[in-house]
């Protein structure tokens, strides 16, 4: 049987008890196939309706039994996601029916779908073009708000209507080169390579600004990387479980509690963090101890940011602070003065003031966090965003393929050698549109989604 | 009569493919309507000219003939690009358009079994999906196992000057009645294009104190490496000249507009847009006041000028009227005003990479027929299909060279997978291997080729072999050979270079733009070194190694470019790959894909309309 030829069924919605569960159908039976199981209140098949219509009736078993009461949603091709004649029956939410169903549908003449399998129907059909598959990925699997966002403005084509619209730019400049090239003979008015130059400027300075849109991009759709780090008792745990608003991690008035990493996740104004509470960093005899301190430091050289905290009874430690900025970017640290409750005076400097206890300070840690890890750009929908690393390569390679096609214009080499560059720079602005394929990125692609979603 | 091959038509693609055939040991009728038209050139007095020198000298490697014809024929050779790199250094000649002919059919009577048969073709004769023959305007058949259709511009050709129609293949001659018809009877769909030509004007009416002259080379170079060069050039030298046109002569060529064929709607054929006609430019450069006109001599002998640039299917009288208002033109007589020429052509996706049509076994079409213009184009597919054709009957396998190997391989996969439906010419910016395909390396990439198919010599190919030795043996040298800084600082800062610090090798040093290898190698005393010896005394090897090295970065980078690209080069598809039960496809990339009938996904990646979802598809099918 052909891949595209079959219909394909999977459950839509995650594995589970919910309110409501959904089994989508893809392929030319689809609508033939949920007839065969489903009694419409109307009395009429499906087979006639409309697309995009929803029908109300019951799920008949092999036995002639009700299994559940349900809708049923048509959409004829090509309206549909995949592109494809489709169906999505939403069921009451219980695993049970949810299986029963789709072995019933199976016995029909649908196939389980295998991972991403309906996403790449999409693509195959011309419904979606490579950004947007990757994005459907992206909108599925985000877990907040504006994540969420960035993965529908990608889905709906922003970055590449950009990039398309880029390399529109530079396959003319190209073909200024080129033109000069084959036309030797003729008495052409040349743009004058100072224009050039400028054009291709131009175009690095756009493909730096989208760049730049992908450490925000990551954040949403990874989420930010947080470690908590600091000498031991400062109150690294409390902070922890305060955010977290339960008692996760051990907290003792005995220095070196922490061996472990503790990772938790918080939503916090729509963006997503992952804290990762750390073993106190000291010199220690005990083993176990010098293997958290360990860990606490490769857990600082992963993270995006870093809270240093201090106790405001001790002060800050000097070195611990010297040995983080050398470690990694000291952009990324945030110096936290905890415990502010005992002493409210804040004799000590660091860049925020807050009880673990109280929760005194914790919206101004909030605003600091969000600064560092967002900037100060407020994402709004109208912007191309950069979120997945395999545009964030290719667009960086086209902005190297462009600067060494400068360089070849300041030796002065001739029209041939910057042709190479640019033809390079167009190549991987088309990867990103999807305009080049390659079996890499595709299975890659595919392999990143979930069945049924 | 009967032939192992029969060749249809005597223009530069048909006497490649009749001298090829004869090479490899088979017996060819080569049908053309006058003999004493065998090669004309039916525009341009000139042979090369940028991309197009390049596919001369491929021809010239691969055994082929244009290259010794435009030689002897030669009245004036340059290399043009000269300030740009040697990857678009073009060779170029302008021709004695008679003894061009003549020495056209010295070298095909010079081939043994060739036997020219003064008669026009009227059809193609086929059994069952194979061609058995040929039928001639006197009713008589010929038969054979291979027929190559190289018809150029004649089936049903019509002239235009202005409401004026002639029916002709080229001024003076009858056009071809009859192959079209045959052909399209069979299911082949035929096309319409058209191409033009200037007027030709008396060279003794001429004022050429007020034109600017444009000389050939001070040391002219042949096309072919089997010229003699100590006795080059072999004709007297003869120069162009340059003129311009002004507004006045725009406003009174305007004035013909209304009686242009091309506005009329008369010619239905596509011209080419990189050639366009004097009314065409002024229309679509509206802005531009002045263009640039060549006066080319047509000959030693011949009073002829042929004004390239300003070809024109205008009426007579209007280009007589706007050529006189040209300086230097004042009191010009014209001798022939310039036409346009319709004319049938076969959308090139009907043959395969071979140039065997894919309906007909054993039917070959090759140039002007192909939908491309220009005579080295047309020279280069003739060679590819008499090849082909002899191959065939000789059981041995096929020749299908590759974009990577020459500009013709570029050539050819452009027709077959993009087809065309416009005049299709060679530019540089076609290859994306260009780099590599260049002029001075044609032999080492494509000679042993020509040998393989005997179309090159046991000596000539032990020439070409020690050059390539030579070749590899002088690039290892300037590899491992280092110099000093205290020897070459020197001629570093005379040359305004930046000085080096520590020793560096020759094909460091050379990569620099304004340091040559020339200049490096006086340094290497050559008893040192006796391995070099025969390396310095070649001048054309060291550019050659010269340019290797200067563009190996390059070469690597466009290298690198490819590969990402062309991983589906090698991924095969089969012949009778069902596309139609595809439905997946997009409809346009499903009928492309189906008449292509493309060889691999990587040609099937290059057919306009073919859109990357569908190639994600065939890749899906492909691997199942
Ligand atoms: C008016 C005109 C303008 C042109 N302008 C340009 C231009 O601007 N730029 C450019 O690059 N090229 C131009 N060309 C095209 C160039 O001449 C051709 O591309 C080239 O000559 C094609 O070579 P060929 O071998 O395919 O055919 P041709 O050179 O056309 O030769 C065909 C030969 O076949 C013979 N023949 C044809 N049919 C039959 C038959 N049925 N039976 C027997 N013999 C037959 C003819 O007599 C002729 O000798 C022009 C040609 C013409 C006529
Ligand atoms: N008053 C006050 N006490 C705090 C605050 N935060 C933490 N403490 C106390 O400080 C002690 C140490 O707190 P922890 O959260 O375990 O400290 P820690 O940094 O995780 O210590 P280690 O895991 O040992 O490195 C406990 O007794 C906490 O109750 C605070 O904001 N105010
Ligand atoms: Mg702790």
């Amino acid at each position: 049987m052909n891949l595209l030829e079959d219909t394909i069924a999977a459950i839509a919605t995650p594995y589970g008890v919910g309110a409501i569960s959904v089994i989508r159908i893809s392929g030319p039976a689809s609508i033939a196939i949920t007839d065969t199981v489903f009694a419409a209140s109307s009395q009429k098949k499906l087979a006639e309706a409309p697309s995009h219509t929803i029908h109300y009736g019951n799920i008949i078993d092999r036995n002639g039994d009700v299994l559940d009461d349900v809708l049923v949603s048509v959409f004829k091709a090509p309206h549909s996601f995949t592109g494809e004649e489709s169906v999505e029956i939403s069921t009451h939410g219980n695993p049970l029916i949810c299986q029963n169903l789709l072995s019933l549908l199976t016995e029909k003449g649908a196939r389980l779908a295998e991972p991403g399998e309906f996403t790449r129907r999409a693509y195959i059909n011309g419904r979606l073009d490579l950004a947007q598959a990757e994005a459907v990925a992206a909108v599925i699997s985000a877990r907040t708000d504006a994540s969420l966002k960035g993965a529908r403005n990608q889905l709906d084509g922003l970055l590449s209507r950009e990039v398309a619209a880029l390399r529109d730019k530079l396959v003319n400049s190209a073909s200024l080169v080129e033109l000069e090239l084959d036309f030797a003979e003729e008495d052409l008015e040349f743009v004058d390579k100072t224009g050039l130059t400028a054009l291709i400027s131009e175009i690095v300075n756009s493909l730096d600004n989208l760049l730049k849109t992908y450490r925000f991009g990551k954040v949403l759709r990874e989420g930010i990387n947080v470690a908590i780090v600091g000498k031991p008792n400062v109150g690294k745990s409390s902070l922890l479980n305060y955010l977290v608003k339960e008692y996760r991690a051990i907290v003792s008035e005995i220095p070196g509690t922490t061996r472990d990493i503790i990772r938790e996740e918080v939503t916090i104004d729509g963006y997503l963090y992952i804290f990762h509470d750390t073993a106190g960093i000291r010199d220690s005899a005990d083993v176990i101890e010098l293997e958290g301190v360990r860990r606490s430091r490769s857990a600082i050289a992963d993270a995006d940011l870093i809270l240093f905290l201090s106790d405001v009874t001790q002060g800050i430690d000097k070195s611990l602070f010297d040995e983080l900025i050398a470690l990694g970017d000291s952009g990324k640290i945030v110096s936290v003065i905890n415990k502010v409750d005992i002493h409210p005076q804040h004799k000590v400097t660091g860049d925020v003031y807050i009880s673990a206890k109280t929760g005194v300070g914790i919206a101004d840690l909030f605003r600091i966090l969000r600064e560092k890890a967002v900037g100060s750009s407020v994402y709004t929908e109208k912007n191309a965003l950069v979120s997945s690393l395999r545009h964030f390569n290719a667009l960086s390679e086209a902005k190297n393929h462009l600067l060494n096609s400068l360089d070849s214009v300041s030796a002065h080499l001739s029209g041939e050698f910057q042709a190479v560059d640019l033809r390079r720079a167009v190549n991987s602005l088309s990867e990103v549109i999807g305009e080049v394929t390659s079996d890499d990125i595709l299975n890659n692609i595919f392999q990143k989604f979930c069945i049924g979603k | 009569m009967n032939f192992d091959i029969i060749v249809v038509g005597g223009g530069h693609a048909g006497i490649e493919a009749a001298c090829a055939a004869s090479k490899m040991g088979l017996s060819v009728g080569f049908f053309s309507m006058d003999k004493y038209a065998l090669g004309r050139l039916s525009c341009n007095p000139a042979i090369g000219g940028s991309a197009k020198g390049h596919l001369v000298k491929e021809i010239d490697a691969l055994g082929g003939v244009m290259g010794e014809i435009a030689d002897r024929s030669g009245i004036q050779f340059r290399l043009l690009n000269r300030s740009k790199g040697p990857a678009v250094w073009a060779s170029r000649s302008q021709n004695d358009r008679i003894i061009y002919s003549q020495i056209a059919l010295e070298v095909v009577e010079r081939h043994p079994n060739i036997t020219i048969i003064e008669k026009g073709v009227t059809g193609i004769v086929t059994e069952g999906d194979r061609v058995s023959g040929i039928v001639a305007s006197d009713g008589s058949f010929s038969s054979a196992n291979a027929v190559v259709l190289c018809s150029g511009t004649f089936l049903n050709g019509l002239m235009h000057t202005g409401h004026t129609q002639t029916s002709g293949g080229r001024f003076g001659e009858k056009p071809a009645i009859g192959v079209t018809e045959s052909l399209t009877s069979l299911g082949f769909i035929a096309g319409r294009l058209k191409t033009g030509t200037p007027p030709r004007l008396n060279k003794n009416t001429i004022d050429w104190s007020q034109l600017l002259e444009q000389p050939g080379d001070e040391n002219p170079q042949p096309f072919s490496f089997r010229t003699d060069k100590s006795n080059f050039p072999i004709l007297p030298q003869l120069s162009c000249y340059i003129t311009y046109t002004d507004p006045d002569v725009h406003k009174i060529l305007e004035k013909g507009f209304a009686d242009s064929p091309l506005f009329t709607g008369l010619i239905k054929g596509v011209g080419p847009r990189y050639c366009p006609s004097i009314e065409d430019k002024i229309v679509r450069f509206a802005d531009k006041t002045k263009h640039q006109l060549f006066l080319e001599p047509e000959g030693l002998d011949s009073d002829l000028i042929y004004l390239n640039g300003f070809s024109s299917s205008l009426p007579a009288d209007i280009q007589f009227e706007a050529v006189r208002k040209l300086p230097g033109l004042q009191n010009v007589e014209m001798v022939r005003p310039g036409y346009a020429v319709e004319y049938d052509y076969f959308p090139p996706h009907q043959v395969d990479s071979t140039l065997e049509t894919k309906r007909i076994g054993g039917l070959y079409f090759a140039g002007q027929v192909n939908g491309t213009s220009g005579y080295e184009e047309a020279a280069a597919q003739g060679l590819v299909a008499g090849i082909n054709a002899a191959l065939k009957i000789l059981g041995r396998g096929e020749f299908a060279l590759k974009r990577s190997d020459a500009y013709i391989g570029v050539l050819i996969d452009d027709l077959v997978t993009k087809s065309t439906d416009e005049p299709y010419r060679m530019f540089t910016s076609r290859a994306e291997h260009r780099l590599l395909l260049r002029q001075d390396n044609a032999y080492t990439r494509l000679a042993h080729f020509g040998f393989d198919f005997g179309l090159i010599s046991q000596e000539e190919n032990n020439i070409f072999d020690k050059h390539k030795t030579l070749f590899y043996r002088g690039v290892s040298f300037a590899g491992s050979f280092r110099l000093p800084p205290a020897t070459i600082n020197p001629l570093l800062l005379e040359k305004g270079s930046s000085p080096v610090s520590s020793s560096e090798p020759l094909s460091k040093l050379c990569k620099r733009p304004d340091v040559n290898l020339v200049e490096l190698l006086a340094f290497v005393d050559p008893n040192d070194f006796p391995e070099i010896t025969g390396i310095i005394q070649t001048p054309d090897l060291i550019t050659q190694i010269e340019t290797h090295l200067k563009y190996e970065g390059y070469i690597k980078r466009q290298q690198e470019a490819i590969d990402k690209l062309g991983k589906y080069e090698d991924l095969k598809i089969p012949l009778d790959f069902d596309y139609l039960g595809l439905k997946a496809l997009s409809t346009e990339g499903r009928e492309k894909l189906n008449s292509v009938k493309p060889r691999s996904v990587g040609q099937a990646s290059r057919i306009s309309g073919v859109t990357p979802s569908d190639i994600s598809i065939l890749l899906v099918y492909l691997k199942r």
